[in-house]
């Protein structure tokens, strides 16, 4: 049969789509009290309570309120839904009064039975620190609506406890949750909370929407109408927007550091490094101690010599960045000591060291070869990767970067133990009893990612782990963790190079940023556009 | 149009070994990459124990072999269930149906900007090959088809986004912005202008030396100076027969563009924060997700068979001695 289409009007419907593109003017007037914030990715998992991630929490922490929050003053801890909490003599239980008044979003109470719910059936079983930390947790008693006691099998520190209330405590509602599958909850993508924003919208590779809470909790709070994050996965894009008053806050260094200085010079942004201490990276060289030349104290000790940290801040994190002495970062306020075996960059002393561990330059000038797997989660991390090869060549260690993608590089490093040096980048949460220790503790099952999967063994260091886990008094729990320092950097396990935490880039209008050491993932109930 | 809808399916139909073999490829390649869709999951959220990788593996049926997930998922396809997409939690046909709007629209503006664009500098430049103005017009289209993607964009951003504030940086409308109808029409296109000017600069120059060379060899041949003998005018000459004769390789290429176009706009839809196919695609790799992965390329071979056979029947338009023989009109 003929067709009606002919050239004429293929050429006229081509004429047509082009004329449908003229350009029209688009007044960008921003919406008063919207906020948007660039967000470089979007978390597999939303709910707070399940993934106590910080791309989870960027997000979900808006609408999904904590016991309690970090703070600069005093304790260091800010009560949110919990007014208040005490341990018991024997570390077997903690009381947490729970605060009056607050409403979920749907209306509905918050009582001790949503925190009871949610740590029994969610943080403990499901969460992915949570089934560690709180693995000794047996029971949640619920004497009145305001009361939650947790009862423990075994004593536990208060001070733990109280480290990992940020990280660990985001409270469901139980209404919504109870009986339902609670991975696959539809809540897990459209939050409900108590938090100063309740859920807007989600489209997925676009943006989120939370709009303000009318009936939060902290009266006069939260200062803004609306949050917006917008999906931008490209960060140049990121400085873009930030640049053209699209974005008005790009966080967790969104915007590369080498276009920081030059971001910091627009008239109305400003670079802001405070609000990110409680949430120090760490950059560690990973090894695998089943290779035969790393089983070499004296080996170790020469890789540890060979990296100028001062370079690798100043080089590759561009200044904004402290050099490591031990496994806890100096800005920890409670653990830190700087009482520990130092290994200065000095290129003589790793060759003779290496000399001594009886591994000389051989005819082709090299002493041996190693398998090197940088992790690919940051730009960081990866350059780090390409400076270690350098470092390790100058002393005659030659290493062949293996590069993956996050998947492959988890699988190689965590399972399958495919490495004999890996660059990681694990977080350091408060209390090294929550992250940390798992870097160096032995006999941890093959395919728990960022902990030792290098073999490692060493009984002094996991007697002093499990000690500092039950216990109670604080003092003597930071006694044992300056002890924990030493043995990590006398025996080296594993190198700690840098650590790092993050730059945000703001709008001036912009107030209420950077309140507590753990801002980006907070509430930002006091974030307002002037 | 039932001619086109036959076409389509008869070709659909008769693509399904290859189809077969791009999925069965293309899982395998997956499966080899290392980690699996748990390892991706932990990666993004910090890590987890062994024992909730193994639960969580179980629950995805992560646990079967290859080959089992493999005839599972082809089980499903055939059914015409797109399955659930482990890396987004969600299932696959709304992740589908949610990134397709914006891609076509992406695409097909970009693909008939760049064929119109090309194949009307190509004429110019075909006019008189070797003239000054050719080789104005071809060494600029080499120029900006050389340029990195990415680059363009981002340069294009920074001049009529950042610095002029013409148009908007990013995303494919203004969020929750609460426009209907014509506003909010307007509001994409706004938003589609530079995405689809990058895609048409770099695509531009093929088109265009396309056309221009297929132009300089008509021009030598017998019937054009027939046609100057007869006393044609110029015009006529360079339009109907010299153009005319000279666009046919051009429609072909537009077919095999169509496809190009699809897989090619990861970078661009990076750099312009737009949710489309070629960041769903690569969504499924980083997320190590077979079912959405193969889902994507399911339906981008629908589209690109779809553009060929409309390719085709054009073709069967634009030159009558490729028509079906029960078409053909005695000329």
């Amino acid at each position: 049969m003929p067709l009606s289409l002919t050239r004429r009007a293929l050429l006229l419907s081509s004429a047509a789509l082009l004329a449908m593109q003229a350009l029209p003017t688009s007044a960008r007037a921003a919406t008063s009290g919207r906020i948007t914030i660039a967000a470089d990715s979007e978390p597999a998992q939303l709910n707070p309570a399940i993934a106590a991630s910080n791309g989870t929490f960027f997000i979900a922490s808006k609408v999904i309120e904590p016991l309690a929050e970090a703070a600069y003053d005093g304790t260091g801890l800010r009560p949110l839904l919990a007014t208040g909490w005490e341990g018991s003599e024997d570390g077997l239980s903690v009381t947490f009064h729970l605060r009056d008044g607050v409403r979920w979003h749907d209306g509905k109470p918050f009582t001790s039975a949503d925190v009871a719910f949610s740590a029994l059936q969610v943080w403990k079983p499901m969460q992915n620190i949570g089934r560690t930390l709180l693995a000794n947790l047996t029971a949640v008693d619920t004497p009145d609506a305001k009361t939650a006691i947790f009862r423990f099998s075994k004593p536990t520190p208060l001070q733990l406890i109280e480290k990992a209330l940020p990280v660990v405590s985001s409270v469901l509602p139980k209404h919504v949750y109870e009986g339902t599958d609670i991975a696959r909850n539809p809540a897990n993508s459209a939050l409900i909370g108590t938090g100063p924003f309740v859920w807007g919208d989600y489209k997925p590779g676009q943006y989120y929407l939370l709009k303000r809470n009318p009936s939060y909790w902290q009266p006069d709070l939260p200062r803004a109408e609306e949050l917006v994050f917008t999906v931008l996965p490209d960060r140049a894009s990121a400085a873009s927007a930030l640049e053209a008053g699209d974005v008005q806050l790009a966080a967790f260094s969104a915007v590369p550091l080498v276009d920081l200085a030059r971001i910091g010079a627009v008239p109305g942004l400003a670079v802001i490094t405070k609000g990110y201490e409680a949430l120090t990276y760490q950059l560690i060289v990973e090894i695998n101690h089943r290779n035969e030349p790393l089983a070499n104290l004296k080996v170790r000790q020469a890789i540890a010599h060979a990296i100028d940290k001062k370079f690798v801040r100043d080089t590759i994190f561009l200044g904004h960045a402290t050099e490591a002495t031990g496994p806890v970062p100096t800005n920890d306020p409670t653990f830190y000591t700087s009482d520990v075996t130092p290994h200065a960059f000095d290129i003589e002393k790793a060759k003779a060291l290496l000399d001594e561990a009886g591994y000389p330059v051989g005819a082709d000038g090299k002493r041996f070869a190693l398998k090197l797997l940088p992790a690919p989660y940051f730009t960081e991390t990866r350059q780090f990767g390409d400076y270690l090869r350098q470092a390790l060549a100058a002393v005659g260690i030659e290493a062949t970067i293996v590069a993956q993608d996050a998947p492959g590089h988890l699988k190689a490093v965590y399972t399958d133990h495919d490495f004999d040096l890996a660059v990681a980048p694990p977080v350091f949460r408060a209390d090294p009893a929550i992250s940390t220790t798992n870097l160096v503790r032995s006999g941890l099952p093959a395919g728990v990612n960022f902990s030792n999967q290098g073999g490692y063994s060493n009984a002094e260091l996991d007697k002093l782990i499990d000690t500092a886990l039950t216990t109670l008094d604080p003092a003597k729990r930071v006694e044992l963790y300056h002890r924990f320092q030493q043995l990590v950097t006398q025996d080296l396990p594993l190198i700690n190079v840098v650590d790092w935490t993050f730059t945000s880039v703001a709008a001036t209008q912009l107030s209420g940023l950077a309140t507590n050491p753990r801002w980006a993932v907070s509430n930002w109930a006091e974030l307002a556009l002037a | 149009m039932t001619a086109v809808l036959r076409l389509v399916i008869s070709r659909l139909i008769g693509g399904i070994p290859v189809l077969l073999i791009v999925l069965a490829g293309v899982f395998a390649l997956l499966e080899a990459a290392g980690g699996d869709a748990i390892d991706a999951y932990f990666a993004s959220i910090g890590g987890g124990d062994a024992a909730l990788a193994a639960q969580l593996r179980a629950e995805h049926g992560l646990d079967h072999s290859a080959l089992q997930r493999f005839l599972f998922l082809l089980g499903h396809l055939a059914q015409g269930d797109l399955g659930w997409s482990v890396a987004q939690g969600r299932p696959v046909a709304p992740l589908i149906a949610e990134r397709l709007p914006a891609t076509l629209a992406l695409m097909g503006s970009a693909t008939a900007f760049s064929f119109t664009l090309g194949s009307g500098l190509g004429i110019l430049a075909g006019r008189r090959p070797g003239s000054a103005l050719d080789r104005l017009l071809s060494g600029g289209a080499l120029l900006l088809h050389a340029v990195p993607g990415f680059w363009l964009g981002l340069v294009l951003s920074v001049v009529f986004a950042v610095k002029l504030r013409w148009l908007p940086v990013s995303g494919i409308e203004t969020i929750a912005s609460g426009k209907t109808g014509l506003a909010r029409v307007a509001d994409i296109a706004a938003h589609l202008v530079l995405p689809v000017a990058t895609l048409t600069l770099i695509y531009l120059a093929l088109f265009l030396r396309v056309m221009r060379g297929a132009m300089a060899e008509v021009w030598a041949q017998e019937f054009v100076l027939a046609a100057r003998a007869r006393g044609i005018a110029p015009r006529r000459i360079l339009l109907n027969h010299v153009a005319r004769t000279a666009v046919l390789p051009l429609v072909t290429l537009l077919g095999l563009q169509s496809a190009a176009m699809l897989g090619g706009s990861v970078v661009i839809e990076s750099v312009f924060g737009i949710a489309g196919f070629g960041r769903l695609a690569a969504e499924a790799v980083a997320g190590r997700d077979p079912a959405l992965l193969l889902a994507v390329i399911l339906v981008s071979a629908v589209l690109v068979v779809g553009c060929n056979s409309l390719v085709d029947l054009a073709y069967g338009l634009l030159d009558p001695r490729v028509r079906p023989v029960a078409h053909r009109r005695e000329v």
